[in-house]
């Protein structure tokens, strides 16, 4: 290898990103633009959950437990109904994604009896908000049926009689608020270098190809290993300046808790980055088309990232063939490594298989996208 | 005007069919994401990793164990002698969740006082910890009520909560809670955007970068007539990739489609003008492939991640939220999951419809302005 060679190359390919301000402004400005829109819009957060009420006994019993529905800051109350075909109208329109029914004679039923029911039809098309705001039913109910049994007992002047409670004390470690920021935004970060990496390395070489360049390239001393090399370097300080800027955003503008190194997260996200790159080189070595290779960098990218990686969909919940291809997605490594590095402040050894994995990643990425490249015309 | 914009098509498919590898990356892409789509999205908290230690070694606290071990969602994958294993189980992420029993636990009980259970979580992931959380609560409280019954009838008979309501809720249009069936119909308009407006953009800067727009632009072609010849094609391979996607999901998936075929062509036609129309207005501000492609992932992604996909929008801060307003794919989705799974019709739906269409007619207008402009 000539290192003049692969810093004249290396020349050529920053001036040619210099000489690009479009696209190295896309470079730049992309990180800042994700990060605001992915920091803030993903959110798993599910509060004030908007709630239709139909009471059709309207007591004062009925009233109180609408009350404290609204009351606890998981519902907002949207919409009062004024009767039951209403609760399909609203649930079709979607203006509500749950419904309170207070049957007709229920404080009745529940002065006579000590039990009645309430019941409640969720918009169950997003399973998961709907699973969540069951929980949170369950727990006003549970909270306000406390609350009753201690006022009758008080009424009948008699002592509540606990016969044996149970007292949870839930303790949340890593996440205390259960904050999904703090858990989604060291993802995001993998997530959007993952893509900004891809689409700066993915035309790099078909562009020379379908420019009509590659045929000066070749006629070229340099070696395909210089060229890579070459070819890369610039790619790769942007990278990391995209990198340094993401990693800032998520600590001090969304203030995710760092209680890892700064050693281990530079030289974890020097490695994802050279990972990231490669891929987009090697593509662009083998699609010589640029609508081609960036085709494929998208598909083999946002997908495989989003899904896969394990930044909003858990991994160990997913069927057992899913969770071997996930062994084949770059980003599903580094993001256990960002998260474990930001919230648990693991250190290289507590990491060291993933760290691993993207050292082999690196190395069998590289090997043969330098293969993979000859300097041949046809 | 027609037969030059037929010639034009008839260039347009041809240069789709000569690249023969352009079928492939179309369709087995598409494929292989819908199938990862419908297995690895998943909100869904089963088997969750849990460590238990029991330091009570009583009746009570094996039972309560027990209650854990058969309901299905926790996986015992550790029997901890000590606390400082647990806080190890949780440190490497072997364990989710512990549960810690205390000494004293069943004599609390017994005695009739309250008895303290302590539960840690994981938080790192925080949905799947409150889903956890949610389950826990349950089965304690399911626990309790056996206690009660079982061991001091008599008592309980006595001190019967004057007051204790029941909550009967009812999953509508998703008994099941499939997360599958929120996230399939997803799928049909996320994919399509993404392929859609990429095929279009490239289309357009391609022949700028390679040169042969001026050849076209000497020609007696309209730029109207360009730009219908160039969307068109786009516009069925948008329209099969909705159908393709529906049918995998329905036949495969197993995903119910109670609405009406129609009303779904309809919202698809006006998302795909959308679709379409931004696709062309990318291709007015690159120069070439690469920017476009930059453009492309700049764009697209934010239209796919607020859209309501797999995060809610009610979630989102307002100014975001203001954005999903001029995203065709937030509208799009309400419509093909309203047609699955609820079966709504026209009545309901055409707001969005509307929305998409003016947002559809908006892009494209202003592609078509920007599109002569760039020809001065």
């Amino acid at each position: 290898m000539n290192v003049r060679r692969l810093f004249a190359i290396a020349f050529k390919e920053t001036l040619q990103i210099w000489r690009d301000p479009r696209s190295l402004a896309i470079a730049l400005l992309m990180p800042a633009m994700q990060m605001g829109l992915l920091g803030y819009g993903v959110s798993l957060d599910i509060k004030r959950v908007p709630l239709c009420v139909y009471d059709e006994e309207n007591s004062q019993t009925s009233r109180e437990l609408v009350r404290r529905f609204v009351a606890s800051h998981w519902f907002a109350a949207a919409h009062v109904l004024a009767d039951e075909r209403a609760i399909r109208d609203a649930m079709d329109r979607g203006s509500c994604i749950g419904t309170v029914t207070i049957p007709v004679n229920f404080s009745r039923v529940l002065g006579a009896t000590g039990t009645a029911s309430v019941q409640t039809v969720f918009d169950a098309t997003d399973a998961n908000t709907t699973n969540i705001s069951i929980g949170y039913a369950q727990g006003v109910i549970a909270r306000t049926t406390g609350d009753f049994a201690a006022r009758w007992a008080a009424a009948r002047g008699a002592r509540a009689q606990p016969a044996g409670q149970i007292d949870l004390e839930p303790r949340v470690w890593f996440n205390e608020g259960l904050d999904s920021r703090n858990f989604i935004i060291p993802g995001v970060v993998a997530v959007i270098l993952g893509l900004i990496g891809a689409q700066l390395t993915s035309l790099t070489i078909s562009r020379e190809w379908e420019r009509g360049t590659m045929e000066q390239l070749v006629s070229t001393p340099v070696t395909a290993l210089e060229l890579m090399i070459g070819k890369l370097m610039p790619y790769f300080a942007i990278g990391l300046i995209d990198a340094a800027f993401c990693l800032c955003a998520a600590a001090f503008w969304f203030q995710v808790p760092f209680r890892g190194s700064i050693g281990t997260l530079i030289l974890t996200t020097a490695l994802f980055t050279l990972v990231v790159l490669g891929i987009g080189y090697l593509l662009s070595v083998r699609i010589r088309s640029q609508l081609g290779a960036s085709q494929m960098a998208v598909t083999l990218t946002m997908m495989p990232i989003t899904l896969l990686s394990g930044y909003t969909f858990p991994i160990d919940q997913m069927p057992a063939p899913i969770q071997a291809m996930t062994l084949l997605v770059h980003a599903r490594y580094f993001v256990t490594i960002l998260r474990a590095v930001f919230l648990k402040g693991s250190t290289i050894v507590d990491l060291a298989v993933p760290i691993l994995a993207l050292v082999l990643y690196a190395a069998a990425i590289i090997w043969i996208a330098a293969r993979s490249f000859r300097k041949r015309l046809d | 005007m027609f037969e030059r914009l037929q010639v034009m098509l008839m260039k347009e498919f041809l240069e789709l069919r000569r690249d023969r590898w352009a079928m492939f990356r179309l369709i087995v892409p598409l494929l292989v994401q819908v199938i990862a789509f419908g297995y690895a999205a998943t909100f869904t908290v089963n088997h969750v990793a849990t460590a238990v230690l029991d330091l009570d070694h009583s009746q009570a606290s094996r039972s309560l164990l027990s209650h854990f071990a058969a309901n299905g969602r926790f996986d015992i994958v550790d029997v901890a002698a000590t606390e400082r294993q647990v806080t190890r189980d949780l440190d490497t992420g072997r364990a989710t969740v512990a549960i810690v029993i205390h000494a004293g636990f069943s004599q609390y009980l017994n005695n009739g006082r309250t008895a303290p259970l302590q539960v840690s979580v994981d938080g790192t992931n925080s949905n799947t910890a409150l889903i956890a959380l949610g389950y826990v609560s349950l089965i304690v409280a399911q626990f309790q009520l056996e206690q009660a019954a079982g061991v001091w009838p008599a008592r309980t008979a006595a001190a019967s909560p004057g007051s204790s309501v029941v909550l009967e809720e009812r999953p509508w249009f998703n008994a099941g809670l499939e997360d599958r069936w929120f996230f399939i119909p997803g799928v049909i308009g996320t994919l399509t955007l993404i392929q859609v407006v990429s095929l279009t953009a490239f289309a357009v800067v391609r022949e700028r970068e390679v040169g042969t727009l001026e050849q076209i632009m000497v020609s007696p072609i309209r730029p109207i007539e360009f730009i219908l010849g160039k969307a068109t094609p786009f516009f069925l391979i948008g329209l099969a990739e909705v159908a393709l996607i529906t049918v995998l999901g329905v036949l495969w998936f197993h995903i119910p489609f109670v609405g009406s075929p129609l009303l779904m062509l309809l919202g698809a036609s006006f998302f795909l003008l959308a679709a379409i129309g931004l696709g062309l207005l990318l291709s007015t501000l690159a120069r070439t492939q690469q920017q476009a492609f930059a453009l492309n992932f700049f764009l697209v992604n934010p239209f796919f991640i607020l859209s309501g996909f797999a995060f809610p929008i009610a979630a989102m801060p307002k100014v975001l939220q203001w954005f999903t307003l001029i995203n065709p794919l937030r509208y799009f989705l309400v419509v093909i999951r309203a047609v699955f799974l609820k079966g709504a019709g026209l009545d309901v739906l055409w707001p969005d419809l509307a929305a998409m269409a003016l947002l559809g007619t908006g892009m494209f207008a202003l592609s078509v302005l920007r599109f002569r402009k760039s020809l001065d």
